[in-house]
C-alpha cells in the first residue's frame, strides 16, 4: 500500500496522464536549471526529476552523462542544488523527485542528506545503483523523513516485478530498454505486460522512461501506464541552446504534455 | 561472508536492469563452484595451458644483499599471458560457456586483463569486445594490437578520464545493453556479489600454492606475504589462504604515485574514504561530494580510485596492512630486481619489491618474506625508459 506521506507524488497523476521532464541539475547553471523548473512547471509538467550530477553516472547515455560534466564543470555542488531548488520552491507547486547515485547520499550522510530534502522541498529519490535487495542502504532513514524512494523495474526484472512493486513508494519507473538513458527511435520492449504485472499487487502509478524524444512515442507509453518521463531528448535542447534554452525546452514540455493528455 | 558482504563492505549496488544477470551468475557460479566435472576442466586448463603452479623461487642474491630476511618470489610472471590475471578469465570464460554465454566483455587498464580475457575467448571460442580508456589505449597500443591479434573487439573509451574507472563505466553501460548471451568478466575482486568472491576464489590458487611448495622447502610458514594492490585480486589471491595464520603478515602495496600527500596518487587505503560505487561498497578516491576523483600511478595496473571490499574489510580489521609505495620506489625496484636477479618484474609488482627493499634489512635471517611477482615487465620497458628520460625508436 503507498504510504499516505508519498500521496504529493501520487497526486501528480491524478489530472490525466502525466508528464515527467527530467533536466540535470546545475546545467548550464544552477541559474538557469531554477528557470527550467519554474517554466516546465507552467508548460504543464506534473513532476520534474532532477539529476544531481556524479562524477561515473553508469545508467546514462551520452548526452545525460556530457549533461553531467557540464553541471560539474558549472561547479554544480550538493549543497549548491539543494539551496536552488529550496529557492524555486517559492514558486514550483509540483512534486520534485531527485535523481542521484547512491554515493552522494552515503557521502552526504544519509540522514543529513534526508533532513535536506525535507527542509528544500523534494518530495522523493530515484536511486539508480540502489535495486532492490539494497534499499535498506536509505530506507530506514528516508522513511523517517518522509522521502519516497522511487523503484525503478526493467525490462530484465520478470518475476522480481510483484516484490519490487509491493513495496513501491510514490510511483513506479518503468524502465522501456534494456542498456542506459537515451533517445531511441522505436520501443520494442513489452512494456504493457510489465505494467500490468505491476497492477496485480499495486495501484502506485506507473510511468515509463527511457527512450522516449517523439510526442507520438509519448502517447504510445502513456496508454499502457499512467505517464511518461523523457530525459535526453530534453537535456539535448538544452546543451543546444545553453543559457537560452528555458523557452525552447517549455515549449518541448508543452507539446509533449499534450500529446499524453490525449490518450 | 554473508549475502557478498565483509562487516559493512560489499553488496550489489548495480542499476536493477543488472540485478537479473548478476544473481544468473551467482546461481551459475554456486552450482559449478560444487561441480567436480568444473572444476577437473579449470584444473586441467590452470596446468596445461596456463602453466601452473607457478614457481616459488628463492632469491637469493637479493636476499644476500639486503642482508635480512630470506625472501621468495611467487612467479606469476610466468603464467600464460605473462600474469595472475589468466587465473581468474579461465575460471569466468570456463563458467561464461557452461552458462551457455557466446559472449564475453571487459574493462581492461593497461591491458592485461585484456589481453587474457581475449586469450581465454580465443581458446574457447566465445566472442570478446574488451573496453580500454582512451588515454590507455594510446599509452599502450601494443596491448590493443595485441588483443585484436587474439580476436578481440577493443572499443577506446572517451567518456569521462578516459581511463580504468570509465572503462569500468562502459562495460557495466554495455552489459545492460545486452545481456542476454553476455558475460561481464571482471578483472578484479571488485564490483557487486558474486564477482569479489568469485574472483578471489579463482586467484586463491596463488596462496594455496606458496603454502604447499614453502612447506616443502622450509617447512614452515612465510613471515609476510607481500602483494601490490590496485582493485586488489593478486594480492587476494596470495593471501586468502593465510587469512587463518594470524602469524603470517599480510602486507598490501599500494601506488602512491608521486606521494600520498601530492593528491597525485591511487593510494586507496591510506587517502579514501568509505562509498558505494561500482557495485559495492568499499573505499574510494573521492572528494567531499563523494565524485569519484581522477587518480594517478606510473603503473596503469594500480591506476583505480577504489579497492576490492574484502581488502577494505581486512585492512578495517587489521588482519592485513596496506603501504603506499612511489613511482620512484617502484622504478627503483623495477631495475633493482632485474640487475640483482635477472627478473624484470612488472611496474605493478614492482611497489611489492620495493616493499620487501624497505623491511627485508630489519627482519632476521630466520623468517621469510614472500613476494608475489603478479606479472612481469615486458609491457613496462617503454614507460621506464620514458621515466629515466631514454628515448626508444622502435
Amino acid at each position: 500500500m503507498n504510504d499516505l506521506r508519498y500521496e504529493r507524488i501520487s497526486k501528480a497523476f491524478d489530472h490525466g496522464k502525466a508528464f515527467i521532464p527530467f533536466i540535470t541539475g546545475g546545467d548550464p547553471s544552477l541559474e538557469v536549471t531554477e528557470r527550467l523548473l519554474i517554466a516546465m512547471e507552467e508548460a504543464g509538467a506534473d513532476l520534474i526529476e532532477i539529476g544531481l550530477p556524479f562524477s561515473d553516472p553508469i545508467a546514462e547515455g551520452e548526452v545525460i552523462q556530457e549533461a553531467t560534466y557540464r553541471a560539474l564543470a558549472a561547479g554544480c555542488t550538493t549543497d549548491g542544488l539543494f539551496d536552488m531548488i529550496k529557492k524555486a520552491r517559492e514558486t514550483v507547486q509540483i512534486p520534485l523527485v531527485l535523481l542521484t547515485y547512491i554515493n552522494s547520499i552515503f557521502s552526504y550522510g544519509k540522514e543529513t542528506f534526508m533532513q535536506r530534502c525535507v527542509e528544500c522541498g523534494v518530495d522523493g529519490l530515484i536511486v539508480p545503483d540502489m535495486p532492490f535487495e539494497e534499499k535498506d542502504e536509505v530506507m530506514g532513514v528516508s522513511r523517517k523523513y518522509g522521502v519516497a524512494i522511487i523503484s525503478l523495474i526493467a525490462p530484465t526484472s520478470k518475476e522480481r516485478i510483484k516484490a519490487i512493486a509491493r513495496d513501491a513508494q510514490g510511483f513506479i519507473y518503468v524502465v522501456s530498454s534494456l542498456g542506459v538513458t537515451g533517445v531511441r527511435s522505436e520501443i520494442t520492449t513489452n512494456v504493457e505486460e510489465m505494467t500490468e504485472m505491476v497492477r496485480q499487487v499495486t495501484d502506485v502509478p506507473c510511468a515509463i522512461g527511457f527512450g522516449i524524444s517523439r510526442p507520438e512515442q509519448a502517447a504510445r507509453m502513456a496508454r499502457v501506464s499512467d505517464g511518461a518521463i523523457v530525459g535526453s531528448a530534453i537535456v539535448r535542447i538544452i546543451g543546444e541552446y545553453g543559457e537560452e534554452c528555458v523557452p525552447a525546452v517549455a515549449a518541448y514540455v508543452e507539446e509533449m504534455k499534450e500529446a499524453v493528455m490525449q490518450v | 561472508m554473508e549475502n557478498g558482504k565483509y562487516g559493512i563492505f560489499g553488496g550489489q549496488y548495480v542499476p536493477e536492469i543488472l540485478m537479473t544477470a548478476v544473481h544468473e551468475v551467482e546461481t551459475a557460479y554456486e552450482r559449478y563452484k560444487a561441480d567436480p566435472q568444473f572444476q577437473a576442466e579449470l584444473g586441467e586448463l590452470m596446468r596445461d595451458y596456463a602453466g601452473r603452479p607457478s614457481l616459488l623461487y628463492y632469491a637469493e642474491k637479493m636476499t644476500r644483499d639486503l642482508g635480512g630476511a630470506k625472501i621468495y618470489l611467487k612467479r606469476e610472471d610466468l603464467n600464460h599471458t605473462g600474469s595472475h590475471k589468466i587465473n581468474n578469465v579461465l575460471g569466468q570464460v570456463l563458467l561464461a560457456k557452461k552458462m551457455g554465454k557466446t559472449r564475453v566483455i571487459a574493462e581492461t587498464g593497461a591491458g592485461q586483463h585484456g589481453v587474457a580475457t581475449a586469450t581465454a575467448a580465443a581458446l574457447m571460442d566465445m566472442e570478446c569486445e574488451v573496453f580500454m580508456g582512451k588515454e590507455d589505449t594510446d599509452r599502450q597500443a601494443l596491448n590493443v594490437f595485441r588483443m585484436e591479434l587474439l580476436g578481440a573487439k577493443v572499443h577506446a573509451v572517451t567518456t569521462g578520464t578516459q581511463t580504468l574507472k570509465d572503462a569500468v563505466n562502459e562495460t557495466m553501460r554495455e552489459w545492460s545493453r545486452r545481456v542476454d548471451d553476455t558475460l561481464y568478466v571482471l578483472g578484479s575482486v571488485m564490483g557487486p556479489h558474486p564477482f569479489p568472491m568469485m574472483v578471489r576464489d579463482f586467484q586463491k590458487v596463488i596462496g594455496k600454492e606458496i603454502k604447499e611448495q614453502l612447506k616443502e622447502k622450509e617447512g614452515r610458514l612465510p613471515d609476510a606475504v607481500l602483494a601490490c594492490v590496485g582493485g586488489g585480486s593478486n594480492a587476494m589471491g596470495a593471501f586468502y589462504e593465510f587469512i587463518p595464520d594470524t602469524s603470517v603478515a599480510l602486507i598490501g602495496c599500494e601506488a602512491a604515485g608521486l606521494g600520498v600527500e601530492t593528491g597525485k596518487h591511487a593510494a586507496t587505503i591510506a587517502k579514501g574514504k568509505a562509498g558505494i560505487f561500482h557495485g559495492m561498497k568499499s573505499l574510494f578516491c573521492q572528494d567531499k561530494d563523494g565524485q569519484i576523483e581522477p587518480v594517478y600511478s606510473l603503473s596503469a595496473g594500480l591506476d583505480y580510485p577504489g579497492i576490492g571490499p574484502e581488502h577494505a574489510h581486512l585492512a578495517e580489521t587489521g588482519r592485513a596492512s596496506y603501504v603506499p609505495v612511489t613511482d620512484e620506489e617502484a622504478v627503483s625496484a623495477f631495475e633493482y630486481l632485474s640487475r640483482t636477479e635477472g627478473i624484470i618484474p612488472a611496474l605493478e609488482s614492482a611497489h611489492a619489491v620495493a616493499h620487501a627493499r624497505k623491511i627485508a634489512p630489519g627482519m632476521s635471517k630466520d623468517q621469510i618474506i614472500v613476494v608475489n611477482l603478479s606479472g612481469r615487465g615486458d609491457k613496462d620497458v617503454a614507460a621506464i625508459a620514458r621515466y629515466r628520460g631514454v628515448e626508444l625508436y622502435e
